[in-house]
């Protein structure tokens, strides 16, 4: 499993990559993986705001229908449309294509996810 | 080549299959601001094509007088004919639902014996036949928890506990009926965990949603400890009925201590699954309950039975009737048919085959909980499982033999969940049959798993993509043809 | 001994055996003695021939009437070759398709069934069906709460069938979900006062056409408005008026329910009928119920499967759009034979006869001195006029005489005593009504 250094993780398999003042939100390769072919992803929209905790994304395939916790707070600014036409792309590559970006609220937020070697020994225990 | 037409793809313009009296009544013409613009793409077909048409669609399922049927958890067991004869019999099926009670008194004492004798076999006071599923009594018993503690002021009870080893639509329902779900942790053997029931029991638990024997095929033992914990923390007790099959006749929800259950009459009371429905879930109560019942509700005074459409702390409708009546006619039917005599000897021999298979079976197949089972047991997948072959696949490789196979992935307590119930019905010259047929694929998993993985090779469709399906929905003929 | 049961002494002395226990009763040690030895006490045993006497003599008080009545139950014919059809045990027997490779006849029907009903009601995804129009339409109330996140409010025209508008209240309840009323304006819905009463957390408006007086009812813009506000509009419609009326989809519908006994399902007093369920393509994911739809197998064959699963109980368990399984199936069956049987020429035969029996009875009526039409609106096969009779002794009389009379809205709402609602079908002949029509000349 792939599990990008520069990267943090929450135990629900979120990953956050930091990018200045703002942040992209996008699912781990463990989560693909465990999923399955990816049919459907339902996203939030642009403007709305992202709670830490609260779910604000659906990730469905044929077997589960996952809901993604937000990992950090901030307000929507982007969404991968690209996902909507083909969802298959989180499986080809679930760090290239990330799910929402947004305007980070609270940086200390960050200190509570974890790194990826941490993110690393969860997942292959 | 098998069958593989659409009833559209059969349509020749100005085909028909009906036949109409001519009404000697003039035409009354309709305002044309009120009709629809396009009239509806129906097929146009004569009575032989719809009759050819669904004869050869049927050849492609799998029913249970096809062969052996050991659906874990649906009790597929035989729909005997009579049932549908005399459910069939026009005084019943050309009654319309507000006729004047004094006309319809036969079918309202089918209905009213049916609730009594599911009061006699549960024992729970009084019964609504008004859910028209299992899912659907759930709701309904779900709503009465609901009711009760809102009778006592007592709001602060949202939340319901569930064993992990649930269905599905046990949480589901909770969620529906506006609760929150607890899960409470398993035994290795499946059974509720005292300590952590323990842990999660306290004043916000409005009760506890269970079946037993529990979706391994373990019988609760400590069902009155529960019970007792349960109510002591000012909880009701829900029975999901789908696991009554070996308790009747030796066991009584009601002596459990449980205030509320459903039946699945299509399961445990042989009407027939339909392909996914109509079944039934009749919901019973304890006396304390009675009034919460959905209306309507059928009485009966001296030898008179009539129907109260309104009662005062009744939960309200659920149902625009009065139920799925003609499934309850097939349930009565069965009950009279089997009578007191039989029930429990249903229940035994449905133990007895199933403990047999699970005997047979066990040196092949990896069974987490090597205990006696009642009518339905476990196993996780195939004790050597080196070449990768999956339940899945040994599923798909059943249908080669022209069995249909056992409930796979359910309960999530195991990853290879394989779940068989060889109903009362099967001989046991059946279960040997599958029992050798399990081996031989068991084998075959080991000498060709290629062939196992590729499997089923005889059906009248082979494995599908089911990604595609979901991707790119086509779900009207109109799709097709776009 | 018994039929049902095949196992002889010798099979189940070899059984415990293979098992390794003495008696069956061994493998029942661990129920608490405290559950044992009771006495069930319900009848006994019967054999086929004593059953079929015992159902004969039921039968026997049971006395079928003529129906003059709908309120959600029509009297129309079903085709002989349906029965025939539905009772083969291949669709009779089987279970849910979750195996497809042996269910390709379910799943191959219910897949003819969404699109008939995508054909009648304009939308474009049915489910596989639902119990009854009633519990459809609270269904749909979910749906929409469920579609608009924080949205609680539901407006419901007071034109639809109190029992309907009951099982909502009943299913709202669960869910803290505000419903309110709307009042009828001349006995149809009062589009200005369902805008008027929309807010900015309002999720659905909840309408049916013909409504409870069997009036029918043009909703003009109130789709739009709805669609402004964000809000959905559920229309509920007894499909078979839709050889001829206006569809939901044309009326600006979301999402369209109804019960679907009007296909040919015989009056079985009450059940089992069969609710459907459809909605748009933007609205397909949020709807509850099994959907079937096409694919390929791996040999490139058309084949056909359940599909979008992930939203049903046994994936996404407390967060599924519904609680439901098992639903209506075979009677999706029968309505998909009854309308390849009927087919396009003779769904419309068949209710075009309805209507013009109705609307005979309707104007023979008004020729009598106790009836009135206070309404004085279009309708198809369903019609209300007052009267100022004792309905209870007219029913009597009529019941008397084999016929099942009109439906009192008195027994819905006490200050509309007097306000009676007739259905009139193909199966009327015109002897019947006339006949029909001389008795309530006689009162």
């Amino acid at each position: 499993m792939k599990t990008p250094k520069e990267l943090y993780y929450q135990e629900t398999h979120e990953w956050v990559k930091v990018d200045g003042d703002h942040a992209y939100i996008g699912i781990s390769d463990f989560a693909q993986d465990e999923l399955g072919e990816v049919v459907f992803i339902e996203m939030p929209e642009v403007e709305d705001q992202l709670s830490k905790d609260d779910e604000f994304a659906t990730v469905e395939s044929v077997k589960a229908a996952s809901d993604l916790i937000a990992p950090i707070s901030g307000v929507i600014i982007e969404i991968n449309e690209d996902l909507e036409d083909s969802p298959e792309l989180l499986n080809e590559d679930p760090y290239e294509n990330w799910i929402v970006k947004i305007e980070i609220e609270d940086k200390s937020e960050l200190e509570g996810l974890m790194d990826s070697d941490a993110y690393q020994k969860m997942t292959s225990e | 080549m098998a069958y593989d037409q659409l009833i559209f793809e059969r349509s020749q313009r100005g085909r028909i299959g009906y036949s109409l009296p001519k009404s000697e009544i003039k035409e009354y013409p309709l305002d044309d601001a009120l009709k629809r613009t396009q009239a509806p793409t129906l097929p146009e077909v004569s009575e032989f094509d719809v009759v050819r048409h669904f004869t050869n669609v049927s050849f492609k399922n799998h029913g249970i007088e096809t062969g052996f049927y050991p659906l874990g958890s649906c009790t597929m067991k035989y729909n005997p004919k009579i049932n549908q004869d005399l459910s069939n019999m026009e005084a019943f099926t050309s009654l319309h639902p507000y006729q004047p009670v004094e006309t319809v008194q036969g079918v309202l004492e089918v209905l009213y014996e049916t609730q009594k004798m599911l009061s006699r076999i549960s024992g729970l006071d009084t019964y609504s036949l008004n859910p028209y599923a299992g899912a659907h009594g759930e709701l309904v018993g779900l709503m009465i928890i609901r009711h009760y503690h809102a009778s006592k002021k007592d709001f602060a009870r949202k939340k319901i506990i569930v064993p992990n080893s649930a269905h599905g639509t046990n949480p589901a329902s909770a969620a529906t009926a506006g609760f929150d779900v607890v899960e409470v942790a398993s035994n290795k053997d499946g059974t509720v965990n005292i300590e952590s029931l323990k842990g999660v029991l306290n004043a916000t638990t409005a009760g506890i949603m269970l079946t037993n024997p529990n979706t391994i095929g373990m019988f609760e033992k400590d069902i009155m400890e529960i019970a007792t914990l349960v109510h002591e923390a000012g909880g009701l007790l829900y029975y999901d009925g789908a696991n009554l099959n070996p308790i009747m006749g030796l066991a009584r929800p009601g002596d459990m201590g449980f205030d509320i259950m459903h039946i699945n009459l299509h399961k445990t009371f042989s009407t027939p699954h339909g392909g996914g429905g109509p079944g039934s879930g009749p919901v019973g109560v304890t006396r304390a309950l009675k009034p919460f019942l959905p209306e309507p509700v059928i009485r009966k005074a001296g030898n008179h039975f009539f129907i109260d459409q309104k009662d005062e702390n009744s939960i309200g409708r659920i149902s625009h009737f009065y139920g799925n009546v003609g499934v309850v006619l097939k349930a009565y039917a069965f009950l009279r048919t089997n009578g007191k005599e039989h029930l429990s000897e249903i229940a035994k021999l449905s133990t007895l085959n199933a403990n047999y298979v699970k005997e047979s079976l066990k040196d092949t197949f990896k069974l987490p909980i090597d205990k006696y089972c009642k009518h339905e047991f476990v196993f996780d997948g195939l004790i050597d499982k080196s070449t990768g072959v999956t339940t899945y696949d040994i599923s798909k490789r059943l249908l080669d033999y022209g069995i249909h196979p056992p409930t796979m992935y359910f309960p999530l307590l195991y990853k290879e969940s394989m779940m068989i119930e060889p109903v009362e019905n099967e001989s046991k010259q059946t279960l040997d049959h599958f029992i050798k047929t399990m081996k031989i694929i068991a084998k075959e998993a080991l000498s060709d798993p290629d062939m196992v993985k590729n499997a089923p090779h005889t059906t009248p469709v082979k494995r599908l993509d089911e990604v595609k399906a979901a991707r790119d929905p086509k779900v009207k003929f109109k799709d097709l043809i776009a | 001994m018994f039929k049902y049961l095949p196992h002889t002494p010798e099979d189940i002395k070899a059984m415990l055996n293979t098992i390794g226990v003495k008696d069956i009763n061994a493998l029942y040690d661990d129920v608490p003695e405290a559950l044992k030895g009771f006495d069930l006490d319900i009848p006994s045993s019967m054999s086929e021939l004593e059953l079929t006497s015992h159902f004969k003599s039921l039968a026997a008080n049971n006395r079928p009437l003529k129906s003059f009545m709908g309120m959600g139950a029509y009297d129309h014919y079903t085709p002989s070759v349906i029965r025939h059809l539905i009772e083969r045990q291949e669709f009779l027997t089987a279970y849910t398709p979750y195996q497809p490779e042996v269910s390709q006849g379910t799943l191959q029907y219910i897949f003819e069934y969404q699109s008939m009903i995508c054909e009648l009601t304009g939308m474009d995804v049915s489910n596989a069906s639902m119990y009854d129009g009633a519990t459809a339409t609270a269904e749909a109330m979910y749906m929409a709460v469920n579609v608009g996140k924080k949205r609680k409010h539901i407006l419901v025209s007071l034109t639809m069938n109190p029992v309907i508008v009951d099982v909502l209240r009943t299913y709202a309840y669960n869910q803290d979900i505000e419903l309110e009323v709307i009042d009828s304006l001349g006995g149809v819905s009062d589009k200005e006062a369902i805008k008027d009463a929309m807010r900015h957390d309002t999720a659905a408006v909840i309408t049916q056409t013909p409504n409870r007086y069997g009036l029918i009812e043009a909703y003009g813009d109130l789709g739009e408005a709805c669609s402004a506000n964000k809000t959905l509009f559920v229309i509920n419609q007894d499909p078979s008026t839709l050889s001829h009326l206006k569809t939901p989809r044309e009326q600006g519908a979301d999402i369209a329910v109804g019960e679907a006994q009007s296909l040919g399902i015989p009056l079985s007093f009450g059940g089992p009928y069969i609710g459907y369920f459809a909605t748009t393509n933007k609205l397909m994911r949020k709807m509850p119920g099994r959907i079937c739809g096409v694919t390929k197998d791996k040999d490139g064959k058309r084949a056909f499967v359940l599909t979008l699963q992930a939203r049903e109980q046994h994936i996404r368990r407390e967060k599924a759009n519904s609680n439901i399984c098992s639903n209506q199936s075979l009677m999706a069956l029968f309505v998909t034979i009854y309308l390849s049987i009927m087919g396009k020429e003779g769904l419309f035969e068949v209710q075009n006869t309805s209507k013009n029996h109705a609307h005979y009875l309707h104007d023979m009526l008004l020729k009598l001195p106790h009836f009135t039409d206070s309404f004085k609106k279009p309708f198809f096969k369903e019609f209300t006029l007052k009267t100022t009779l004792d309905v209870h002794q007219m029913n009597k009389v009529l019941s008397e005489e084999g016929y099942l009379g009109p439906f009192n809205q008195g027994d819905f709402n006490s200050n509309q005593d007097g306000l009676i609602t007739f259905s009139v079908t193909e199966k009327r002949t015109k002897e019947e009504i006339d006949h029909f029509i001389d008795i309530m000349g006689a009162l």
